[in-house]
């Protein structure tokens, strides 16, 4: 017998249902998720359509936001140099709703390449770029980054000379992070939006660089 | 101004790394105040505390175990946590 | 965990399932209220040790966190939520039936 209630919970940011997860079998903490949510709904303590709202607005945060912001710092001198001393008001001043985070700026340069870690939980520029990935999370990513950052770049397709300086940046405390990756020469002259396509979550942590839209 | 990491090791939630006590950095840059993390842990009424931003060399983190001895490990440190050097 | 010896990173990655995001947002909105924040979130799961970590999932732990938190801080009681668990296993055996 259906359930009685309404479905009508958003898709999937792929764009499909949740039908797959719908029909796995029920585990201890999916009843735990349900009974925790179910209560504090009871209790009053938050709402149906708060939890709706929620996950959409999680939903709306991706690698675009990040990658439109660092798009303008390639085109607009003022911009960049705004966002590299206060990234949180700058992030904000361009529409985006970072809630409560603290943002820092970090910028590639010639000499200067950036990566960022949390070595002591998983912190990461959510409320701007969406949920992070499962590697940024795992514990081969967060204990090697700070030990071996060379090895790890190059196990993402990354080599750099010794010329330039790799920094690594643990993201410990109250602080997020989000790297401007240095423009490629190639795409000297682009518009804003044209850049934006070049700018990859991967080069926004620092294990990746841009590259021209597939 | 170069500052060293407390080699203290108390229980509790602490958000100063491991790897990083006892070794020596410069500031990199303060970024203001915040509430004490450990205790706010444990939902007790926490004071504010000063966070500044520590840049160590790979050298002075790792010794002769350094993948690249002048590569640079960047972290937000309380200043309870550091003495001037 | 910084400097522990890993191995290779693994790059799959899984498009979060539903009840995976409603455990996000739990946090988010049990913060929001004023129940939980996010050291008692990571405190309880530092506390939760090794084993947890290569048992549990990462949404898993964190609702086991979440749900932690709101025991001590009393949003509800072990018991209630025992109740409550039970009453949800009931519903059905899939997670679409049961939500």
């Amino acid at each position: 017998m259906p359930h009685d209630h309404q479905n009508d919970e958003p898709l999937s940011s792929s764009g499909h249902p949740y039908r797959a997860d719908n029909d796995t079998t029920l585990s201890y903490w999916q009843v735990m998720e349900i009974a925790v949510r179910e209560l504090l709904i009871e209790k009053g303590h938050i709402s149906a359509s708060q939890v709706h709202e929620q996950i959409n607005r999680m939903d709306a945060r991706s690698p675009a936001n990040g990658a439109s912001i660092v798009a303008r710092a390639w085109t607009d001198p003022q911009f960049k140099a705004a966002l590299l001393t206060n990234a949180s008001q700058t992030s904000q001043d361009m529409g985006f709703d970072i809630g409560p985070m603290h943002l820092i700026a970090l910028e590639n340069t010639e000499k200067v390449h950036n990566v960022i870690v949390c070595t002591l939980c998983s912190c990461y520029p959510r409320n701007l770029l969406g949920l992070p990935p499962d590697w940024y999370k795992s514990r081969a990513y967060r204990s090697r980054t700070v030990v071996e950052p060379r090895k790890v770049l190059s196990e993402f397709g990354l080599e750099f000379n010794q010329k330039i300086q790799i920094r690594v940046h643990d993201s410990t405390a109250d602080m997020r992070y989000i790297v401007i990756p240095y423009q490629p020469a190639e795409s000297e002259g682009l518009s804003e939006t044209e850049l934006a396509k070049w700018i990859t979550r991967d080069s926004m942590i620092g294990v990746g660089l841009p590259r021209a839209p597939a | 101004m170069k500052v060293r990491v407390n080699s203290h090791w108390p229980p509790g939630h602490i958000r100063t790394p491991a790897y990083l006590r006892g070794k020596q950095g410069e500031i990199e840059r303060e970024i203001g105040l915040f509430n004490n993390p450990e205790q706010n842990a444990y939902r007790l009424a926490s004071e504010q505390r000063a966070l500044v931003r520590v840049r160590f060399t790979m050298a002075e983190v790792w010794g002769d175990a350094a993948e690249t001895p002048d590569d640079v490990i960047e972290a937000e440190i309380y200043t309870h946590w550091l003495e001037p050097v | 965990m910084g400097g522990d010896p890993a191995g290779k990173i693994s790059y799959d990655q899984h498009d979060f399932a539903l009840w995976e995001k409603r455990v996000d947002a739990l946090m988010v909105l049990a913060s929001s209220a004023g129940l939980m924040n996010t050291d008692s979130l990571r405190r309880v799961l530092e506390d939760m040790g090794e084993e947890a970590y290569e048992a549990m999932s990462y949404y898993e732990r964190w609702i086991a966190s979440v749900g932690q938190n709101m025991i001590e801080v009393g949003a509800f009681s072990t018991a209630e939520l025992a109740k409550k668990m039970a009453q949800v296993k009931e519903r059905g055996s899939t997670y679409g039936d049961a939500t």
